[in-house]
């Protein structure tokens, strides 16, 4: 076997092969769950295929899926770039979406070439100060991102809890009793790319984001900075770079994706917004990171799979008997990160040869520990 | 202010001990989830999973409860749970050197997905009486104090567990052998090797014993709380715990105090709006968050982990 895999080029191998064994190991784990509660896993994969891909606008519903893991995916893939765990991605997808949706229904009448990027525009900022509190705090105090960005997860959807419920501030006080802010001006709303379908110009934004944000990182001075703290921030630091204002900078733009992907969301789907509820986006989010390997153009099979199984998930749920959970999708999620994490497991499934595989390095930032 | 008077008048001792004891009570998974971080985390192995763990615990205990009709097999199935899937995260944190924080991650994940699936088939449908509530023990003599016999004498198994386990943990760390070695694999793990300490070994068995009490904690939830399972019923109380260990400072005492802390300000919370007090409860919410965030920036008095926290270690 090893010789199989002799003249298979590294980079094919981690970028790849290690994802989709990983990938399919990850159904196989799943699987065994499914054998447990007396249904047929090949039907309920079936299913979830059928749910995804087949069924009349199924494959529009799951590219709609998929774009909020796009902006999550790429904004937690950047902070790992720069060395950092931006585990907060959800509670900056709500104040993304409340600063964006806050905009989007108080402007009127002004052209939807205005309204959207003004929308989004807050949403940036309020993403990106969000994400950047807990940057600076690195950056000045070492307080470690995980748990700082993990507080302010909750402290998030406090936050929108109390604006959407509260009369006066975000509550519309015409919904007859519902909770949920005003509903965004017309203009506001991305417009349907693909007629029949929810597929909205998000999608588009989405893919655009992957080139802008690989670039950002791969060829410009900003981004050669990020990956030098990443990868090492005491020579960083002996070369003359700000290590305080790169790690603030990184955080800040992690944070602008996530909370791009909840105005996006908002401004293409939901049309307003109703009292947060922990989502799991943030988890979802780095899943994808990980199974992207925290390369931007790897963020689109990742995150379309992520959308695949979200979307095809309900049906599957629907059409087995007896009924698989959509919480299956969960179990998949869970080994698939375990198995691109932990790639010792697949070097030995298939026989590669130790330096064949790349470790996936994280946070080893020099001298950096949680809570340190 | 005037409404701040007549709260502070209105106040009897009989509120005085429902507020004590609704502040203990709440605090029991808590500080549970907390004192399996400080387990871990003293031996170097930061453990974000405390809330899948504790979600695991829940379900197992309340499905061994409801099948068996035992409440105490239940119990044990809870902590059996919990360390079973707190395993898993020390194999993949241990032996595999996978980032801690993933492998935290990839247990809160395999937790939702696990309890939901086998929730929707086995439970949901059924229809069956559920096992109940573990009772509640009044303890003779004690139970009958004023106030105090209230609030520390007349609880749930779970919570008196909680309490016995805060200062069995405490004593373990600080006055153990094991103890000694925990922290010198927190600390310094090479140190720890060359005085023949088998890091790995205290490392497994610290992250499973940490399963086991945030299993217990789970089990609070399901068999103590409620007598039922509903999925995410944990509702991110393990990264509340998580929260409590920090600013308690990795020392079971001080988690203890955090979660009381924690828990008493939802006290005021919900008995300030009974008042008519307009504190929005969502500020209130917000303190145990806000203060983990200032403890860990060291604003007021700096909280420092073990200095191997989170790092692996590999023999060389």
């Amino acid at each position: 076997m090893s010789r199989l895999w002799a003249h298979v080029p590294a980079w094919v191998i981690n970028a790849l092969i290690i994802p989709v064994v990983s990938v399919v190991l990850g159904f196989l784990v799943a699987a065994i769950a499914v054998v447990a509660t007396g249904a047929d896993p090949t039907l309920a994969y079936l299913y979830l295929f059928q749910g995804a891909f087949t069924n009349t606008n199924a494959f529009a519903e799951t590219l709609v899926s998929s774009v909020p893991y796009m902006f999550l995916g790429l904004g937690v893939a950047l902070g790992f770039r720069a060395g950092l765990f931006n585990i907060g991605a959800e509670g900056q997808f709500y104040i993304g979406a409340l600063a964006g949706v806050f905009v989007a229904y108080s402007v009127h009448g002004l052209p939807a070439i205005v309204e959207v990027p003004l929308a989004l525009l807050a949403a940036i900022a309020a993403g990106f100060l969000y994400a950047g509190i807990a940057g600076f705090l690195k950056a000045q105090t070492g307080a470690h991102e995980v748990i700082t960005t993990i507080m302010l997860n909750y402290v998030a959807f406090l936050i929108a809890n109390y604006l959407v419920t509260t009369p006066g501030l975000m509550l519309d006080p015409h919904a007859h009793g519902l909770i949920r802010t005003p509903y965004i001006d017309a203009n506001a709303v991305l417009p349907i790319i693909f007629p029949g379908s929810r597929l909205h110009l998000g999608f588009l934004l989405a893919l655009l984001a992957i080139p802008a944000v690989w670039f950002l990182i791969n060829r410009t001075t900003v981004g050669f900075r990020l990956r030098a703290v990443g990868y090492n921030a005491g020579a960083s630091k002996a070369a003359g770079i700000s290590v305080a204002r790169t790690t603030v900078l990184a955080m800040g733009i992690s944070g602008a994706l996530a909370a791009t992907a909840g105005i996006v969301q908002m401004l293409g789907i939901q049309h307003d917004m109703t009292a947060a509820v922990a989502s799991g986006y943030g988890f979802d989010a780095i899943a994808v990171a990980l199974l992207a390997r925290s390369n931007p153009w790897g963020i689109l099979p990742a995150a379309l799979l992520f959308g695949a199984l979200h979307n095809g998930a309900s049906f599957m749920q629907l059409q087995t008997t007896p009924q698989v959970s959509s919480d299956l999708i969960s179990i998949v999620q869970a080994s698939v990160i375990a198995f691109v994490a932990a790639p010792e497991i697949i070097r030995w499934l298939l026989r590669l040869r130790r330096h064949q595989v790349a470790a996936v390095a994280i946070t080893q930032r020099e001298g950096a520990a949680p809570h340190a | 202010m005037h409404e701040m008077a007549l709260l502070v008048v209105s106040i009897r001792p009989s509120d005085i001990a429902v507020f004590g004891s609704q502040t203990l009570v709440t605090a029991t998974p808590l500080t549970l989830a907390a004192l399996g971080g400080v387990m871990s985390e003293r031996s170097g192995v930061v453990n974000i999973a405390l809330e899948g763990i504790m979600l695991t615990g829940a379900f197992a205990g309340y499905v061994v409860a409801l099948f068996t009709h035992s409440l105490w097999l239940g119990l044990i199935a809870a902590v059996l749970a919990g360390m079973l899937i707190a395993a898993i995260h020390a194999i993949l944190a241990i032996s595999f050197i996978v980032d801690q924080i993933v492998s935290g991650t990839v247990i809160n994940i395999l937790a939702i997905g696990v309890t939901g699936v086998f929730y929707r088939t086995y439970l949901e449908s059924q229809s069956v009486a559920g096992p109940g509530h573990l009772p509640t023990w009044h303890v003779p003599v004690l139970g009958d104090l004023p106030i105090i016999g209230q609030v520390l004498f007349q609880n749930a198994f779970v919570t008196y567990a909680m309490l016995g386990l805060v200062v069995a943990v405490y004593l373990v760390i600080f006055h153990t052998t094991w103890g000694l070695r925990t922290r010198a694999c927190g600390e310094h793990p090479q140190a720890a090797e060359t005085a023949g300490i088998n890091v790995y070994f205290v490392r497994y068995v610290n992250v499973i014993v940490s399963g086991g009490l945030a299993g217990l904690g789970g089990a609070y939830f399901s068999l103590q709380q409620l007598g039922n399972f509903l999925p995410g019923m944990t509702g991110g109380r393990g990264f509340i715990g998580l929260a409590a260990m920090i600013f308690g400072r990795w020392n079971p005492f001080g988690a203890f105090g955090a979660s009381m802390l924690f828990t008493a300000s939802d006290q005021v919370a919900s008995r300030a709006i009974a008042f008519g007090v307009h504190v929005p409860g969502q500020f209130l919410g917000m303190l145990p968050y806000l203060l983990t965030i200032v403890v860990v920036a060291g604003a007021v008095g700096r909280a420092v982990a073990p200095a191997a926290d989170g790092k692996p270690y590999r023999k060389s």
